[in-house]
């Protein structure tokens, strides 16, 4: 309606001026900010950025690098715990809480708590918890299994799984929330209908409730892809990336290249990576949400 | 979002009859173990944290503390040391509320009146970066990190307190406007169009109609900024100078300082401390704080 009137640059003036913000936001910072960093991962800077054309040569090398590489291994095992666990534990808690039950509300804000934590705080509280000489495993020694060890964090081998544990106690009450909205949403006569066929409730969640409720689910899948792709604080504030390398992530090599190692290349080319894998799950999902509804 | 939220008053339909039925026994009995397993690391923080050092070194740390003291409290709020700086968590303290209160109210005045523009005055191309916008909040903030710091030192603030409010107003943006314009979208347009027709006009609207009928979602907005900015590390430490470090920062670096002997219950007792602006927040916002993640997650 603007378009077909003289001065329409001057028409509904106050509202562009309220979203100027928004207007460099998108155009400067997100856009502009995510081309710039793509274009210099392509070149040789070191300490300072500098348009120094060097090809794949960052890529080759972050690629050749054993950190990275255990970084996005990690990142696989990670995210692949992170995103069953807590969906497998969100969703049979909020079946659970869906039954009719007294003190849901009690019981749901001591599962959400968490979540209201920084990881920072999640991470140091279970770094005390998993001290091999102090925490859990000398409460379970002291209980006559002389044996028993349990030291995630000192055991390269496994210390993903520590920071897993940890991951998991912050975000399930996030992935409970959503499901329970997903399963009060969904219209209670299915409920009445399978119960008069005489159907198992067991089975009507696997093959009822559960396809319908699709959309909750692939929501909170690409919530969760997108936020296990950022993970950082958890790791700094429990391993520090340790023992060696072993609890090292994506995130992780970008700031300590970026801002520690004085190797801009690097972190640029490592960011550019993290932003690919980014792409990969939120493009095909954004043309599936919002591409369809268009088109039909 | 308002229909999650709708969802999540409580279970719908008659109560069941019977209390003590054997499906009864091991709901409950699940629940109970898991709110058991979800409490135990805030017990066993406030349990380490009223412990002495030898009482810790011997006993196990489920058990409550023989002899309450309250020294660790003190010391890590005043004595703690990162570096060479002595003064304990204090410092991060006052720097987080003077972080977080400025990065709150601009974040939101911004996208309140963003989501307002977007909602009410649609101009042309408006939807085009709202898109830009949105997405961008799915981008590791990776990307964006040294750019900002190029165009932050342009301005000239870089590593200063304004500058990082600039940071968390922009990464705020995205999730804000969408809460805002979808709140506006949902008021009834004959008010606006009253008002329009009253001869009231962009700033008049806003501020004598929309917001007077919009303090839920502002609250809303409030407690979303304040936890996520409080609980902020990653931009804490890349914007800001060690001076202006904010709690969780600070937090790390005593928790994790390599020199000295390890105090646990002084650590737990930062960390606590630390934790308590957003549980405080949690525990007495309740429903509004489920509205506002609920919200903030769906993005949509």
């Amino acid at each position: 309606m603007a378009a077909s009137r003289p001065k329409s640059l001057f028409r509904n003036l106050n509202a562009k001026i309220a979203a100027i913000p928004m207007i460099i936001t998108a155009l400067v910072v997100f856009t502009g900010g995510t081309l710039w960093t793509v274009a210099y991962s392509f070149t040789k800077s070191k300490m300072l950025p500098k348009w120094k054309f060097v090809g794949f040569d960052q890529y080759e090398r972050l690629w050749d690098t054993r950190r990275w590489m255990v970084s996005i291994e990690n990142l696989f095992i990670y995210g692949l715990c992170m995103l069953v666990l807590s969906f497998v534990l969100g969703f049979i808690l909020a079946a659970l809480m869906d039954q009719k039950i007294r003190f849901e509300n009690t019981f749901r804000t001591i599962i959400l708590y968490p979540f209201a934590l920084s990881f920072i705080v999640t991470g140091l509280v279970w770094q005390w918890l998993l001290n091999p000489d102090l925490g859990v495993s000398n409460v379970v020694r002291a209980l006559g299994w002389d044996s028993f060890a349990f030291d995630p964090l000192y055991n390269a081998q496994i210390a993903i799984f520590g920071v897993v544990i940890a991951g998991l106690w912050q975000g399930t009450g996030l992935i409970m929330v959503l499901m329970l909205a997903g399963l009060r949403g969904i219209d209670q006569d299915i409920w009445k209908a399978s119960r008069v066929d005489g159907i198992p409730a067991w089975k009507t969640y696997l093959f009822i409730v559960i396809p319908m409720m699709r959309p909750v689910f692939i929501t909170t899948l690409v919530l969760i892809a997108s936020g296990i792709v950022k993970v950082y604080d958890l790791i700094v504030a429990m391993t520090g990336g340790g023992p060696g390398v072993s609890t090292e992530m994506p995130a992780k090599y970008v700031y300590d290249y970026m801002f520690g190692g004085q190797n801009l290349g690097q972190g640029f080319a490592a960011s550019t990576m993290m932003l690919l894998a980014v792409l990969i799950v939120v493009i095909p999902w954004a043309m599936l949400e919002f591409g369809g509804k268009k088109r039909g | 979002m308002d229909a999650v939220s709708a969802h999540l008053d409580g279970p719908q339909g008659p109560k069941p009859r019977k209390r003590f039925s054997r499906n009864n026994i091991i709901i409950y009995g699940i629940l109970g173990m898991v709110a058991l397993y979800y409490l135990l690391p805030l017990y066993v923080m406030v349990v380490t944290s009223l412990k002495g050092m030898p009482e810790i070194r011997m006993g196990n740390i489920f058990a409550p503390p023989v002899e309450i003291t309250f020294e660790p409290w003190v010391k890590a709020w005043s004595e703690a040391c990162t570096g060479l700086n002595c003064d304990g968590l204090s410092r991060g303290f006052w720097n987080s509320v003077q972080i977080t209160i400025p990065s709150v109210i601009v974040s939101i005045a911004i996208a309140s009146v963003n989501g307002y523009a977007l909602a009410n005055w649609r101009f042309k191309g408006a939807d085009v970066f709202f898109a830009i916008l949105i997405f961008g909040a799915f981008i590791p903030y990776q990307v964006m990190l040294y750019p900002l710091v190029i165009m932050l030192r342009e301005l000239g603030l870089y590593g200063s307190l304004w500058g990082l409010v600039i940071v968390h107003s922009i990464f705020g943006m995205p999730i804000l406007t969408l809460l805002f314009r979808n709140y506006f979208t949902s008021l009834p347009e004959e008010l606006f169009k009253a008002a329009r027709v009253d001869g009231a006009g962009f700033w008049q609207i806003y501020f004598q109609i929309m917001l007077p009928m919009s303090l839920p979602i502002f609250v809303v907005a409030m407690i979303l900024q304040v936890t996520g900015i409080w609980n902020d590390f990653l931009f804490g430490v890349i914007y800001t100078k060690p001076d202006l470090y904010p709690m969780t920062v600070q937090l790390n670096n005593i928790v994790n300082s390599v020199q000295g002997v390890k105090e646990y219950n002084v650590n737990m007792a930062a960390t606590l401390l630390t934790g308590l602006v957003p549980l405080v927040i949690y525990f007495v916002s309740g429903k509004l704080f489920v509205r506002g993640i609920a919200a903030g997650a769906v993005k949509g």
